[in-house]
């Protein structure tokens, strides 16, 4: 039962409280460049879910074969081939998203969100765990993204995956599509998102130092490194 | 004996200057321009002035009540950036686009960032680029002066700021449909509601000078640089010069927007820096960007650099001495 209980427990965390993109502020050049569109939000949501759940898994499998020395290009090739095989049947079955996120699709190998809950979380925990952080995390990346693309293609397209909108379409704020509109839109839904979390309890979400991040607790940098250097690496990407 | 000695802290000389006065000074420096934009545009434009007022006025006490802040209507900073933002916007523009800009000033400038003297760049002009950027044909519509701005098919033009753009080498009379430089002075031409009247504009900035409302070094200091790198881009045509200064938001961005304290820096240096900078930015986009004008991102960039303008050009205080960097040191490492 307490089994349970904590697997739920990871799963739930990644959809607002440890948010990726709202929370832990990772991934977020494609999450600004693909939220353009619902349509291409949801597809990069669910593209970067899918190499999300499936390199977590199976790095957790392999995290007792893999040399804590050569860990980091271990994740990556491990990470890109899912990529690969993720890009190859979008390429066959949807060519159209495909060429909406462009380069964005390849550039999930690096996607720090990805690798972060691969160093921060699947390497240290079971497959079973990790299968479960992974789609939950994945959840909240999509949701994220999907709240984006809704908010910048309604107001600044005048419609919804595609369909327009009677009133809005006719004089739609292009600036919500342009790149200055998503920084806006982003700023807006971190904050609603901090308030929540704050209403919880939880500190709010910053853009540096480690104190405010929700996932210090289990940071290896946090703990075991003055804290006078924060995992920045991580926060920049 | 009564108390003859009044023990306080510092500050003991205070002036007599508050934010609403300075605020009433521009208003009044404003309205010169604003009658003749309702002269130039009807009823329109003093329309189009009362809408980006009332939605200024009535976001700044909402945003207030809602962040459980003090009321700051009294300071009448709301009316400045509503009546600037109207400067700043073709008298056609829809109403309710209009508003828009006034709530971004307002709430997403202004407020959330903590209210007066807390924005990082200038209200008026952030909301002018942000419906620049939102509605591009609507803020595009430049009608000729006198044709009625209700009518959805008023007789539209270029402004002298379109044509000039297509001007090469200083040759003004090589292009067509560019007004005289006398209706360049009063105004009869083709721009947003406020820029238009050059003349109106500089009683205005005279009036807020003679007051030491604003200080000549933002302004002359742009306005100088705007004008010498178009003497040298027009092969020193003084034609061309005349045309590039009285012409687009120059006059009203030097004296009224590039001025604003909260968003300029705080001595003569830096403001200097700043105007030099302004013109150089604006100097480039007219002769080399996509844009016709670049008054406005001109001023918004710059506003971003103030700190580390203000960094650079913190004053020495009296009797500092550098310390001498140690040579030896430095040659034995």
């Amino acid at each position: 039962m307490a089994e349970k209980e904590s697997l739920f427990k990871e799963f739930t965390k990644g959809i607002v409280i440890e948010n990726p993109v709202l929370r832990l502020v990772l991934g977020t050049c494609p999450t600004l460049a693909t939220t353009t569109s619902v349509r291409s939000a949801l597809g990069m949501g669910l593209a970067a879910s899918i190499v999300l759940v499936c390199s977590n898994v199976v790095i957790s499998a392999l995290r007792k074969v893999i040399p804590s020395k050569v860990r980091i290009p271990a994740y990556i090739v491990v990470i890109a081939s899912f990529v690969t095989i993720v890009q190859m049947l979008v390429k066959a079955f949807t060519p159209e998203l495909d060429e909406q996120l462009g380069v964005f699709l390849p550039l999930i190998v690096v996607n720090c969100i990805i690798l972060g809950r691969a160093e921060a979380f699947a390497g240290k925990n079971p497959v079973l765990a990790s299968a479960v952080d992974g789609l939950g995390m994945g959840i909240g990346f999509t949701a994220a993204l999907f709240l984006m693309g809704t908010v910048r293609e309604v107001l600044g397209a005048g419609s919804f995956l595609g369909l327009s909108i009677p009133v809005l379409s006719q004089n739609p704020m292009l600036i919500f599509i342009l790149p200055p509109g998503g920084f806006f839109v982003f700023g807006m839904l971190m904050a609603c998102v901090n308030k929540l979390a704050e209403s919880r309890g939880k500190p709010r979400a910053q853009l540096r130092g480690c104190d405010a991040c929700p996932m210090a607790a289990t940071c290896k940098l946090h703990n075991e490194a003055a804290p006078e250097q924060p995992a920045e690496e991580e926060a920049t990407a | 004996m009564a108390k003859r000695l009044t023990v306080s802290a510092s500050p003991h000389v205070r002036s007599h200057e508050t934010t609403t006065g300075i605020m009433l000074d521009v208003i009044l420096a404003l309205v010169p321009a604003l009658v003749m934009s309702a002269v130039y545009f009807g009823t329109r434009a003093l329309c189009l002035a009362a809408v980006t007022v009332g939605t200024a006025v009535l976001s700044e006490y909402l945003s207030r009540k809602i962040m459980k802040r003090d009321n700051t209507l009294g300071d009448l900073s709301a009316v400045v950036t509503g009546l600037i933002l109207a400067f700043n916007l073709p008298a056609t523009l829809p109403l309710w686009m209009a508003a828009i800009g006034s709530v971004i000033a307002i709430v997403i400038v202004k407020q959330l960032f903590g209210g007066i003297g807390q924005n990082f760049v200038n209200p008026a002009i952030t909301a002018r680029i942000i419906l620049m950027m939102s509605f591009p044909s609507a803020m595009a519509k430049w009608i000729v002066p006198f044709s009625s701005a209700w009518s959805p098919d008023a007789v539209t033009a270029a402004t002298p700021m379109a044509v000039l753009a297509n001007v090469t080498g200083g040759d003004v009379s090589a292009v067509e449909g560019l007004p005289s430089l006398v209706q360049m002075l009063i105004g009869a031409h083709g721009g947003s509601m406020g820029e238009v009247c050059s003349i109106a504009l500089l009683s205005g900035a005279f009036y807020l000078l003679l007051r030491r409302v604003i200080s000549p070094a933002i302004p002359f200091s742009f306005i100088g640089t705007v004008a010498v790198v178009m003497l040298i881009a027009g092969k020193g045509n003084l034609q061309f010069l005349a045309y590039e200064l009285l012409g687009g938001g120059l006059i009203l961005g030097a004296f009224f927007m590039a001025t604003d304290y909260s968003t300029s820096p705080i001595n003569r240096k830096g403001r200097i820096i700043f105007g030099i900078g302004c013109g150089l930015i604006t100097a480039v986009i007219r002769l080399f960007g996509s844009l016709p004008e670049g008054v406005s991102f001109s001023i918004i960039l710059m506003n971003i650099l103030v700190p580390h303008i203000e960094r650079l050009t913190t004053s020495k205080p009296f009797g500092y001495e550098k310390p001498e960097k140690k040579k030896e040191e430095a040659a034995k490492a």
